[in-house]
């Protein structure tokens, strides 16, 4: 393309020459724009103040009566902790054909919660209180207080926006619109009555910065 | 695939007259060939408004128009959010690269009569531009709600209170509270993030509009349309595009340049750009010792300053911009370019020039006594260019202006 | 970009004398100007130096001054420290590291002790400036009129203790007769002496406080290092484009010539 070639006349008009310049000049003008771009789309990202409030919490987890549930805030998300009795956790067996995903084959929970209380400790349920359906917070429904969720209600959670139902490990029943079992959050006990929502072993060697950062 | 592109165009045109539109204003709109430096400066105001715009979108996201957030949420943008800073800088550059490029296009007006016959509407529009971008930076200087911001503010609103009768009410009513306070500063970023943009946008689309009605004037002041070959162009145009669109991009990067230099290296510009003083968080009970406008209002608030009477200062200053309306009946020449015009306008017009400047610069400063006696000075030239216009631009010895233009 | 000869002379007048008249109106400035500054330089990509004024400032200010819009992970990235060595060496135990600087004090309480609450200083070097910021910190003197027994050459009844006293020892005023306004003799503080020395020599002071001042530079535009190396590459890409984007235009502005 360097090799332009000399004009016949004066007023002749080199077209490739042109082109070219065109397409150089389009070129590095355009990357100059995407390269502006750039800044703009990431100033969206979750500010360094969204990360740092979206930081790991602490919750005390030994006050909660066995059977009750509470709630805590972790990403401006709602973090279910559920101490669980024996009989809820009996209850989790014996209706796997019901489920959606009995065994937690999707990664809804970090590795060490990949069983079937779908917890570290069987007696604790730690969990994001988010329908993966569309998003609205399901309800805590304990078998025995919940007379409209029918006879067979073994307690569990319900979503009130569309109706999906799971179980006491958060396990989605068949035949709702909720595609998958809720979400278990990272974390780690830091003694035995207080656990680290949003942050595992994995950073417990680094700062504990959150799963957002 | 240009098949398709074809008609895909032909469908558009059908129903949106997006060829006619590219041609009328582009393509098909021929420019004098003799444009010079001064000729810049129009493109450019059009993006320094797109940087604003843009950059002010993004500012919204996370400012907060609360006295007691504003300035947290600045320095939070500056800090916290990803390219806040940059962001922040543009803005602040662009604020006062708009007012410089609205300036240097103001004096193209002058050096080649831009504003005469036919261009009249178009002078105005282009003042109305400039009448709503000092109001837009006015309400935008308040919301970093620094100290410069807020007294700044207190100032400017309170001159209202020198109108007989209404004034004090009138201040109030403009604040919405005794003094400036979060409820002025929720209305501020309402105008200035919303309505003056919106007035702003409207008039530059009735400018160019203007513009392309009657033609570009030209450094020789002399009207292309009277020449033209037998298919109607003018002998002595261009079409804009290409040859001012390439030309012009020149001129965006040329720009840029000294633009990028004061955003990466200097957004401070020694405190012109973004005053010192703005770093405190507003305190209404605590005045800085020395108040001034940013640099491009202060030729007018040195006016104000340079007369001794409240109300006729604040009359004194409201003349000096709205004088700027009625030049192209002021100026009495037939002649449009300084080039063929005689030695009194070519001398009224550095005598206004150095007043202006003069006058910008003694606005920055505090008010001693020989100074506000310059400013008096200077008050008077920069009146007297347009009072005594009328005068000087009938008794100049105007040179013969060719038929032609004269480019190289 | 020519013009006809003409109205570029009427430019050039235009110009020399706006030159001039921009020329007396600066001398005509800075006749006006009163104390002077000390002038220092400090560099806010010196790390090292960072670090130090980052400790300085730990111990000295954020006991009654905050930084509420600095955070510590941010500090702690900026200045190459292991977010562990910063939670030990730099934060308060109950400080999270993504929290901004706060003080414990109360502003209330800290109003009553000082007469003032003590000023946020993410900011303070870009409002005050460097030189100023300096000059205060170093030129505290004695003076038992004053309810925390010193004064300040730079800023006059300050109601800010001379935290640093360990550091440098205590200063006294050097006092003159100087004519006043009305030309009555007044004793006049016009400079400082070391008169106890502290734990550091004085240049050692100096530097100390030249970190600690170069520190609150940092603090108060944590972004500028990226900001210049940003710009950098933006002028060479500006270089870059001007090339090709006039060589475009004289392409095709050869039809015109």
């Amino acid at each position: 393309m360097a090799g332009v070639p000399v004009d016949h006349e004066e007023h002749e008009v080199d077209g490739k020459r042109r082109r070219f310049l065109t397409a150089a000049a389009t070129v590095v003008g355009g990357t100059g724009a995407a390269m502006a771009a750039v800044p703009f789309v990431m100033a969206l990202q979750p500010s360094e103040r969204a990360r740092a409030e979206g930081g790991p919490i602490e919750v005390e987890i030994d006050q909660i009566e066995p059977g009750q549930m509470i709630r805590a805030m972790w990403q401006g998300k709602p973090a279910w902790v559920v101490r669980r009795t024996p009989e809820m956790l009996k209850a989790l067996e014996g209706h796997d054909e019901e489920l959606r995903d009995p065994d937690s084959t999707e990664p809804n929970q970090p590795p060490y919660a990949t069983n079937r209380y779908r917890s570290i400790k069987p007696e604790y349920l730690i969990l994001i209180g988010i329908c993966t359906h569309l998003g609205c917070s399901p309800l805590y429904m304990p078998k025995g207080q919940s007379g409209e969720m029918g006879a067979g209600w073994q307690g569990g959670f319900f979503c009130p926006c569309h109706g999906s139902r799971f179980d006491l490990a958060g396990r989605v029943v068949k035949g709702v619109p909720a595609p998958s079992n809720l979400v278990v959050p990272r974390h780690r006990y830091l003694s035995e009555g207080r656990v680290l929502v949003g942050s595992d072993e994995a950073d417990a060697g680094e700062a504990d910065v959150g799963a957002g950062a | 695939m240009s098949g398709a592109l074809a008609r895909l165009g032909r469908w558009v045109d059908d129903r949106f007259p997006l060829s006619k539109l590219w041609n009328e204003h582009a393509a098909q709109y021929y420019a004098p060939k003799n444009f010079n430096f001064w000729y810049y400066f129009g493109s450019l105001a059009l993006f320094v408004l797109m940087i604003q715009l843009i950059s002010g979108i993004w500012l919204t996201m996370s400012y907060k128009p609360d006295a007691g957030l504003a300035f947290g949420s600045l320095e939070g943008i500056m800090r916290d959010v990803e390219w806040g800073w940059l962001i922040r800088y543009l803005h602040s550059t662009g604020a006062s690269a708009f007012f410089i490029v609205v300036y240097l296009h103001m004096f193209r007006a002058f050096l080649y009569g831009s504003y005469k016959k036919p261009r009249e509407l178009l002078w105005i529009i282009g003042m109305l531009i400039y009448f709503v971008l000092m109001a837009e930076a006015f309400f935008g200087y308040l919301l970093p709600w620094g100290q410069m911001s807020y007294w700044g503010a207190q100032v400017i609103t309170s001159l209202f209170g020198a109108i007989p009768v209404i004034g004090e009410d009138l201040a109030l009513w403009i604040r919405g509270d005794y003094v400036v306070s979060d409820v002025t500063l929720n209305r501020f970023y309402s105008y200035h993030v919303i309505a003056v943009p919106l007035v702003l946008i409207g008039l530059v689309v009735a400018h160019i509009m203007a513009l392309h009605e009657v033609g570009s004037n030209n450094p020789d002041g002399i009207e292309i349309k009277y020449h033209k070959d037998p298919q109607g162009r003018p002998l002595d145009g261009i079409p804009f595009h290409p040859y001012y669109t390439v030309k012009d991009v020149v001129g965006m990067v040329v720009f840029l340049i000294p633009f990028a230099l004061v955003v990466f290296f200097a957004p401070e510009l020694g405190g012109w750009f973004l005053e010192h003083n703005n770093f405190e968080p507003a305190n209404p009970i605590k005045t800085p010792e020395h108040i001034a406008p940013l640099w491009y209002l202060t030729p007018y608030y040195a006016i104000l300053r340079a007369i001794p009477d409240k109300l006729l200062g604040v009359l004194a200053m409201g003349v000096s911009i709205f004088i700027f309306f009625l030049v192209p009946w002021l100026d009495r020449s037939p002649v449009k370019s300084i080039r063929y015009r005689g030695p009194l306008y070519r001398t009224a017009l550095a005598i206004f020039a150095i007043s202006f400047v003069a006058l910008g610069y003694l606005g920055t400063q505090s008010p001693t006594e020989i100074l506000t006696w310059l400013a008096r000075i200077f008050s008077i030239s920069y009146f007297a260019f347009f009072f005594l216009m009328p005068f000087y631009t009938r008794w100049d010895k105007d040179k013969p202006v060719p038929e032609r233009v004269t480019s190289k | 970009m020519g013009q006809g000869q003409t109205g570029a002379g009427a430019r050039h007048l235009q110009v020399r004398a706006g030159a001039l008249a921009a020329a007396l109106l600066a001398f005509v400035s800075l006749a006006s100007r009163a104390t002077p500054l000390p002038e220092i330089e400090v560099d806010v990509h010196d790390k090292a130096s960072l670090q130090r004024g980052a400790r300085l400032f730990m111990n000295y200010c954020l006991s009654c001054h905050s930084a509420t819009y600095m955070r510590f992970s941010r500090l702690a990235r900026d200045l190459d420290v292991p977010e562990a060595v910063a939670k030990q060496n730099l934060m308060f135990v109950s400080d999270k590291i993504g929290d901004t600087m706060q003080v414990s004090m109360n502003p209330r309480e800290a109003e009553t002790w000082f007469g003032v609450a003590p000023p946020d200083l993410s900011v303070v070097a870009r409002a005050r400036g460097v030189d100023w910021v300096y000059g205060f910190l170093t030129s505290f003197y004695r003076d038992p009129s004053r309810p925390s027994g010193v004064n300040n050459l730079m800023f006059r009844n300050t109601a800010m203790p001379h935290v640093l006293w360990e550091l440098q020892g205590w200063q006294e005023p050097v006092i003159e007769n100087k004519p006043d306004d009305s030309g009555q003799s007044v004793e006049t503080v016009v400079g400082v002496e070391l008169a106890e020395p502290g734990a550091l020599g004085a240049e050692e002071f100096k530097a100390a406080v030249r970190d600690l001042v170069g520190f609150l530079a940092y603090l108060s535009e944590p972004a500028k290092p990226l900001r210049q190396r940003v710009g950098f590459w933006v002028l060479w890409y500006l270089a870059v484009f001007l090339a090709v984007a006039y060589l475009l235009k004289w392409e095709y502005w050869r039809d015109v010539r």
